[in-house]
């Protein structure tokens, strides 16, 4: 009898994904019998199961894992990011709750939306072959318009998601044309194939189309991490969209395309390294400046952090045009603690916002510190990281990205780097010399902290601290993850 | 081996955590007070048994490196989280939980209706930690933490009153000083790895990777540079010339502060410092040579100031600056063991001294507080008599008093004497050695001769006080008595485990135990001096014997002049002073040194200050700044204005950047 040939599938490869995309259908399913008022509920089950994924993670480590034909690889590098995806995921499902029933938006679907956008972006991340990382991509992209457009009735978050939604659809035009002419050089999407053909061709930097390949796809995923000029869509996204949404928004698929951007061009690209780096020191360095520079200008918060990301961006951009061992591992690094001490921001502007979100404005922070000391504490503490300042892990990370910058003779580049740093001090004190030395303008008596947002702050400021202090264990983990 | 040593550290780091976050709500003084003391006793039931477990090893195994993780790393730097134990650390760790135990019991006591009870406990939480990551880190940068952070608790507690201009004032001054020390500890640090790094290629911070690579050390040069920096950062925070002025005005804190930071603990991290690095110092003569003089000037120059001073507390904290000056005399001659063993005994007597001067504040403060008397409770002149009224206390404190005086069977005198016999006897510094000696042999007989003075003045003769407020007078609570009687109890008999040879061998051939425990510490230094060709001068033991007689006739001279002076004709000081005005106004003045430094540096500094904010700093900084702040405002104010809201604008410049990057590469 003839047997029918199985693809080599490797479950253990996709074992997080696969529990996620599980328990995301799983919780569409149990959506229609919960009660509006009761979706709280639906949280805590994708809590556990975020949690249950990440002991899958942390048992993964150190032991790689190929599958399906070669076109995803878990390994430490893949794991490391999908740590820090499910702990964005984690901070941001926590300060969803308080801040949907405020806004009367408390629709079940948003858990399984945010679980499936992880997915896409764990995809992302362990993806060795360019169809699977599109596809994972893809994941992402689709729930992230759903997502940002979530609040049905308001009409700035309904902008937020169809900007996004065309703006997204339009780069990711870009991201699969350049795929197809990388395609087309080679003849494969298997991005270690790539990398042996270019090598035994020797089509390095003479093959046009491997080139504009390789361009276009760098735009494509520039658009994802928000670099200038593929950013002009952050700030309106970001301003519009529910704040736990843009947290999430900020931290997990920036450190997808972060993920997705590295491995094809480590991998795939090694012999286009002196075309792309000149790219990408070009990119970070506009991405870096762009971001601070407007970021001072503004006055509404969400869209402050919206500018700030997208330094923050050029920050990691530092990083990777390096390219050595301790600009890699700075990375990663720097994405985790970025992940806690951006969505500890934004758990802040949640508390502090009313309904409609009519008190975004940095003004409104006017006194804060003397009604809410603690909640103000917290906030110093996520600006001081953001700012980049010990003993805060923003600190640490920003240290790691612009040595590994010095160590690869980038002497400028981090001087650039440096000097945006020093700017962007200027906006985020800012908000702490309304808190601390304004007196206020009104009462903050509506501010309820939730239990949620309290244990999503504790954390948040354990992984700004913690890092900051002793980054020693932290660093040797990414060490272990860099992909070299 | 010792895998539990970590939770030392954590117990008063939780102390601090727990009052300094929730002590405020707490409000209740005897759970606050009892959590503080608790949490330093459990480290020092862990300590103790890290030092039991030490004695049982043999000798060449009691260095032991504990890592709890890698704290940073970055190229060819590493840093641990990881503890040194060896003797000398057990030893330090015995003094800092031992001590510091019992002066937080007393401080319940002490500072009962105090406001800001929890802030005081918290912050004593917070020294103990820092005081142990000094002593226990096993590199250099852990032990800065600890350095900068009891420089940080000594500010915060010198301030601890802090609407009293005279206590903030004291904070700063002691702090500024002790950066100037820090910043050359730093210098040191650098010089040291930058050296080992680029000639030797061994990147380490680490003191017994440092250690083990003693031989590599030059002898002199840049040895000389950096041990000399390292000094420089023992002067200031162990209060020794040029830095010890921040100390006696370091006083304004609670008196329990003084006991614990600065006299028992805090001020002797600079000798614990050079007995740390003793591999470092024995190899740069120069170094040595410095560390004994100003160590030596000191001890004379502090006692001297102490002779003329009223206030009880400044009496003791002069007193403590020469001491300390005693113990840089040790290690400056080489004698490294004799310099801990003297901080131990010290620690002992001082604590004893302070908390009981303490008490008498304390009572002075109730009595005065009840008459409405503004007369001040820390000056002598209002005393007197105190013996009867407060008969506990002056027992611990003559029994304190005359272990530090140096009289035969107290632990004072064993530590004290075998420093100065080291300092005569010592192959290091030639002649220098009969100064030395002289030095501490008259600092000695000062030390006798105030601290008698200060017995007599306090407790002795008829009662200066108000006498409306004679009858408040009374013996301080359990609480308070109980720790003295301890300390008294040490200062008697501490000295026993390091009874000098020639002592034990007269009593049948006791050792040295306190030398032996500490000889793996100090083994490079013992057998670099031994190899050394003029390292072996032999004194007779008669000329030992005799020494130890003249110490001993010194101390008895200056307590016999305080009798006559203060006790049997007390109108001889007055007629004295009378007849040497300036003299007396100078010591009495603690020599114009502050007044110098003000003249010196300080005022210097303002006016380069004040020229430095008006002239430059408003006009060329703020200008420079201000100008590029403003334009740089105005380029984010015409970035914002491209961002239109509009997708196709977007769209557009993605599009034009997609344009612009191709055409850079098809053309280039």
């Amino acid at each position: 009898m003839e047997t029918i040939a199985m693809p080599a599938i490797n479950f253990a490869a996709i074992m997080p994904e696969t529990i996620l995309s599980v328990i995301a259908m799983a919780l569409l399913l149990i959506n229609v019998f919960v009660p509006s008022e009761q979706k709280a509920y639906l949280g805590y089950l994708s809590l556990i199961g975020i949690v249950v994924t990440f002991f899958t993670v942390i048992g993964g480590w150190g032991t790689p894992q190929e599958g399906f034909n070669g076109s995803v690889m878990q390994d430490n590098f893949a794991l490391f990011f999908k740590g820090i995806f499910l702990v964005s995921a984690a901070l941001s499902i926590l300060i969803s709750d308080q801040y949907m029933k405020r806004e009367e938006c408390n629709h079940g679907e948003l858990y399984p939306l945010i679980l499936l956008a992880t997915c896409g972006m764990m995809l992302m991340a362990s993806g060795t072959d360019l169809m699977t990382i599109f596809l994972g991509l893809e994941l992402l992209s689709v729930s992230l318009y759903v997502l940002a457009g979530f609040q049905r009735d308001s009409l700035k978050s309904n902008e937020a998601g169809l900007k996004y939604f065309l703006l997204g659809a339009f780069s990711t035009g870009f991201l699969l044309y350049g795929m197809a002419l990388i395609y087309g050089a080679t003849g494969t999407t298997r991005i270690a194939a790539i990398a042996s053909y270019v090598a035994q061709n020797s089509l390095a930097g003479s093959n046009l189309m491997l080139l504009i390949g390789m361009v276009l796809m760098a735009v494509g995923f520039s658009f994802k991490i928000a670099a200038a000029p593929f950013h002009m869509w952050t700030p309106d996204v970001y301003e519009g969209a529910p704040t736990p949404m843009t947290a999430f928004m900020s931290v997990g698929p920036k450190a997808a395309g972060f993920a997705a951007f590295v491995r094809v061009f480590v991998i795939a690209l090694p012999t286009l390294r002196a075309d792309w780096a000149d790219l990408l020191w070009v990119l970070a360095v506009l991405t870096m400046t762009v971001g601070n520079i407007t970021a001072l200008y503004q006055k509404n918060i969400k869209r402050m952090l919206a500018y700030s990301s997208i330094a923050h961006a050029g920050y990691v951009l530092v990083g990777f045009v390096a390219g050595n061992a301790v600009g890699t591992a700075g990375i990663m690094f720097y994405m985790l603690s970025y992940a806690f001490m951006n969505i500890g921001a934004f758990a802040i502007i949640v508390l502090v916002g009313k309904k409609g979100e009519p008190n975004n404005n940095v003004e409104d922070y006017a006194g804060f510190g003397f009604k809410h000391p603690l909640l103000a504490v917290c906030m110093s503490i996520f600006l001081f990281s953001l700012a980049g300042i010990p003993p805060a892990a923003g600190f640490i990370g920003k240290f790691y990205l612009f040595s590994g910058a010095i160590q690869a003779g980038y002497i400028w580049l981090a001087i650039i780097g440096v000097l945006n740093s020093a700017a962007s001090v200027y906006y985020y004190l800012r908000v702490m010399v309304f808190m601390y030395m304004k007196d206020p303008v009104e009462e903050f008596d509506w501010l309820k902290v939730s239990p949620a947002i309290a244990l999503c702050l504790i954390i948040a400021v354990a992984g700004v601290l913690i890092p900051g202090i002793v980054p020693g264990y932290l660093l040797e983990l990414a060490q272990k993850a860099v992909l070299l | 081996m010792f895998d539990n040593v970590w939770l030392i550290p954590l117990f008063p780091l939780i102390g601090f955590l727990i009052n300094g976050l929730f002590g405020k709500a707490i409000k209740e003084e005897k759970v606050i007070g009892g959590i503080g003391a608790l949490m330093v006793f459990c480290s020092f039931v862990v300590a103790s048994m890290t030092l039991f477990k030490m004695i049982s090893l043999p000798g060449h195994e009691r260095v032991h490196n504990v890592t709890l993780f890698t704290w940073i790393k970055s190229g060819t730097f590493q840093a641990d989280i990881a503890f040194l134990i060896d003797p000398l650390s057990c030893v330090m760790l015995m003094v800092v939980t031992g001590v510091g135990f019992l002066i937080h019991v007393y401080s319940i006591g002490y500072m009962h209706g105090e406001e800001g009870f929890y802030r005081f406990f918290a912050y004593l939480n917070l020294f103990t930690f820092s005081m142990l990551l000094l002593v226990m880190g096993n590199n250099l940068l852990l032990m800065f933490v600890g350095w900068e952070g009891v420089g940080l608790c000594s500010y915060l507690l010198i301030g601890y009153y802090f609407h009293k201009k005279s206590a903030g004032d004291a904070g700063k001054k002691a702090f500024v000083m002790n950066r100037v020390g820090d910043f050359g500890f730093l210098l040191g640090l650098f010089t040291l790895y930058w050296y080992m790094g680029s000639k030797h290629g061994i990147w380490t911070i680490q003191f017994t990777e440092l250690a083990k690579h003693a031989e590599l050390y030059p002898v002199g040069g840049v040895v000389t540079a950096l041990t000399l920096f390292f000094f420089l950062g023992a002067t200031g925070k162990s209060a020794q010339i040029p830095l010890y002025t921040w100390l006696p005005d370091a006083m304004e804190g609670p008196t329990p502060v003084s006991a614990l930071i600065h006299a028992a603990t805090m001020v002797t991290a600079g000798v614990y410092m050079i007995g740390r690095m003793n591999f470092l110092f024995i190899k740069a003569p120069e170094t040595m040579m410095v560390v004994a003089i100003i160590g030596a000037a000191t001890a004379l120059f502090a006692a001297t100031i102490g002779t003329a001073q009223n206030d009880i507390k400044r009496v003791l904290a002069y007193s403590t600056v020469s001491q300390l000056g005693y113990m840089f005399l040790a290690m400056g001659v080489g004698a490294f063991a004799a310099g801990i063993f003297h901080l131990m005994t010290h620690a002992f007597f001082k604590a004893c001294l302070f908390l009981g001067s303490g008490a008498v504040i304390h009572s002075m403060h109730h009595a005065l507080h009840h008459a409405h008397s503004h007369d001040d409770p820390q000056d002598m002149r209002n005393m007197g008599g105190l013996k009867s009224k407060m008969p506990m206390t002056f027992l611990t404190f003559l029994l304190a008093t005359i272990a530090i005086a140096g009289i035969p069977g107290f632990a004072g005198f064993f530590s004290k004497d075998e420093i100065l016999w080291q300092a005569f006897a010592n192959p290091h510094h030639g002649t220098l050695n009969f100064a030395l000696w002289g030095c501490g042999a008259i600092a000695a007989g000062l030390t006798a001769f105030y601290m008698f003075r200060l017995v007599f003045m306090t407790f002795f003769g008829d009662c200066r006080i108000n006498p409306k407020c004679k009858d408040h007078l009374h013996e301080s609570p359990m609480v308070i008595v109980f720790p003295l009687i301890v300390l008294a109890f040490l200062s008697v008999v501490g000295g026993y485990i390091g009874m000098p040879k020639i002592i034990g061998e007269l009593l049948g051939g006791i050792p040295n135990y306190f030398e032996h425990f500490l000889a793996p510490v100090f083994e490079f230094s013992e057998e670099y001096v031994k190899s050394q060709a003029h390292a072996t001068a032999h004194h007779s033991l008669v000329l030992e014997w005799g020494l130890m007689g003249v110490s001993v006739v010194i101390a008895l001279v200056g307590i016999s002049i305080a009798f006559v002076l203060y006790i049997a004709s007390p109108s001889l000081p007055a007629k004295f002073t009378a007849a040497f005005p300036a003299l007396h106004r100078a010591v009495y003045n603690k020599w114009y040194i502050d007044e110098l430094y003000d003249f010196l540096f300080v005022n210097p500094c303002k006016a380069l200050g004040n020229f430095l904010w008006k002239g430059f700093d408003v006009v060329v900084v703020d200008g420079i700044v201000d100008g590029v702040g403003k334009s740089v405002l105005g380029i984010s104010a015409a970035l914002k204005n491209l961002q239109s809201g509009y997708v196709h604008n977007y769209a557009l410049s993605m599009a034009l950047g997609v344009v612009v990057i191709i055409a850079f590469y098809l053309f280039r």
